[in-house]
């Protein structure tokens, strides 16, 4: 255990010692070292009576809330559009064209039209994000619904398996190796249109604090947000990837063996 | 039990058209092990999915139970050949087992219990919290004849359920569904292209035409009980059945 840790993760403190001494060596403002990035991010976010300072609470927490819940807005909308598009035929001819078309648009460029269309602040910031990370969702669950296997779906009849049961138990599960191929791409993206839809005409949030510390030249501030992003990326994905294998164990078994 | 009348079925139309079924007329009584064998190709499935309600003839009528078919009956089973698409791969064996009590008037206990009855039966007591890809070709085939025997139903159809396993495999199977359907009451229909194991199976072996299908062949099957994988197979009648059953599948017919 320690030692396949020690194996995985060696090249972390190599990177950080290596990070810090050619900071140390250039010595220029914009490059500020590791150390100082640390003692910033200590001094801002974590050295208040219980850890988080407020400003670490009153920024992270909205950003996080708005990351989960446009996420959480984006799958059930996604899967439910998904398996309803994909398991009934006239309704994909005429959607399909539809979904191609909208989700060739890059996501940011729809942020400016929803800060016209909506109020400015979470409706914005969800709008962005639901728009943006809904079509991996929504086109991996028009497959995964449309190319359940005819054999399972005639099991199904032949034993009349009621609909509801048969949509929980059987084309749910059979599209799910499909559906979690789009959430795995929509977690990454999220985070990104998340600190997009941050940037501009927000009051808190992690994107906020990037915009305004970088509009006061304030390096080590800059750098420490980055940090915090690249912390929270990672622990979602390590969260999403346990829940995934978890739920998929039977898909790689049955694959292994097939 | 079974009364099939005048089924005729064709896929399609203009030149990709095919002829499937022509005039089938048969019928099959109340306890009934029917086997029918045919030339590959020549309709068997087509036929057995007009009676499990999976596809609507074109032409002719189907009652089970006296029931027009219209949709699958409730009292219907069926073990598939593709055990491995069959079985939901997501769903341990007992849960596989248990999926189609759902729509019965049961308690959560009592469909557990009837799972593991079940799978008692074809010599799987302790698979039942397995998934179905931790077990081999044979047994699954046997996990989707447990699901059948479950279901309790009063016809149990067979689309040539012993067709992707090994030859020793395919012989339990044969000798677990004569031992099976001692203890419950059904009519059970069997599909297979094989003439040795509709003579072995059968109370009846029916033979069909190459397509359209038809009925060629309707042969009485009286073979000393318990048959035995060995003495059954060396029996006169035996011999002389397959070669009856065979000369009809190849269109050779000498009645």
């Amino acid at each position: 255990m320690i030692k396949t840790l020690v194996k995985r993760l060696w090249l972390v403190p190599v990177a950080l010692v290596a990070w810090e001494l050619i900071t140390r060596a250039v010595d220029d403002p914009f490059m500020p070292r590791p150390t100082v990035i640390v003692a910033r991010m200590y001094e801002m976010w974590f050295s208040g009576p219980l850890i988080l300072t407020d400003e670490a609470v009153d920024n992270f927490a909205p950003s996080i809330i708005r990351l989960v819940g446009s996420w959480g807005v984006a799958v059930a909308l996604g899967i439910a559009l998904g398996v309803a598009i994909g398991r009934t035929a006239w309704l994909s001819d005429y959607i399909d064209p539809l979904v191609e078309f909208a989700r060739a648009v890059p996501p940011p460029v729809m942020f400016p039209v929803f800060l016209v269309l909506f109020t400015m602040g979470t409706q914005v910031q969800v709008a962005t994000i639901v728009f943006g990370i809904i079509w991996p969702i929504l086109l991996n669950s028009i497959d995964g619904a449309r190319n359940v296997d005819r054999l399972q779906i005639e099991t199904a009849t032949v034993f009349g398996v009621p609909a509801s049961l048969r949509l929980v138990r059987i084309i749910l599960p059979a599209a799910s190796p499909k559906i979690f191929a789009g959430l795995r791409l929509s977690v990454s993206l999220a985070l990104i249109l998340m600190i997009v839809s941050e940037l501009k005409g927000a009051t808190d949030g992690i994107g906020y604090l990037l915009a305004s510390a970088s509009d006061r030249s304030d390096m080590p501030a800059l750098w420490g947000g980055v940090v915090v992003l690249g912390v929270l990326g990672y622990v979602l994905n390590t969260l999403f990837l346990m829940v995934e294998r978890r739920m998929l164990t039977w898909h790689r078994g049955a694959r292994r063996t097939a | 039990m079974l009364e099939i009348d005048n089924l005729t079925h064709v896929y399609g139309e203009g030149p990709t058209r095919h002829h499937a079924i022509d005039g089938l007329n048969l019928s099959v009584a109340e306890g009934e092990l029917l086997c029918i064998v045919g030339p590959s190709g020549c309709g068997k499935s087509t036929l057995l999915r007009s009676i499990a309600g999976l596809i609507k003839p074109t032409g002719g009528t189907i009652k089970v139970q006296g029931e027009l078919v219209r949709q699958t009956p409730a009292n219907l089973a069926v073990v598939f050949q593709d055990y491995s698409r069959s079985l939901f791969p997501w769903m341990s064996v007992a849960d596989n087992v248990a999926l189609p009590l759902r729509r019965k008037d049961m308690t959560k206990q009592q469909r557990r219990e009837a799972a593991h009855e079940a799978l008692e039966s074809v010599g799987l007591a302790e698979a039942g919290r397995k998934y179905p890809f931790q077990l081999s070709g044979g047994m699954q085939q046997r996990v989707s004849i447990a699901r059948a025997l479950a279901y309790r139903p009063a016809l149990m159809l067979m689309d040539e359920p012993f067709g992707s396993v090994d030859a020793q495999t395919r012989e339990d199977l044969e000798d677990l569904v004569l031992k099976v359907r001692g203890h419950h009451q059904m009519t059970i229909v069997l599909i297979t292209h094989d003439i040795d194991e509709s003579v072995y199976v059968g109370d009846r072996v029916v033979v069909l035409s190459k397509a359209p299908a038809h009925v060629v062949g309707d042969l009485k099957v009286e073979l000393p009980s318990p048959r035995d994988q060995i003495s059954s197979r060396e029996h006169p009648d035996f011999v002389h059945l397959r070669a009856e059953v065979g000369r009809l599948v190849r269109g050779v017919a000498s009645v």
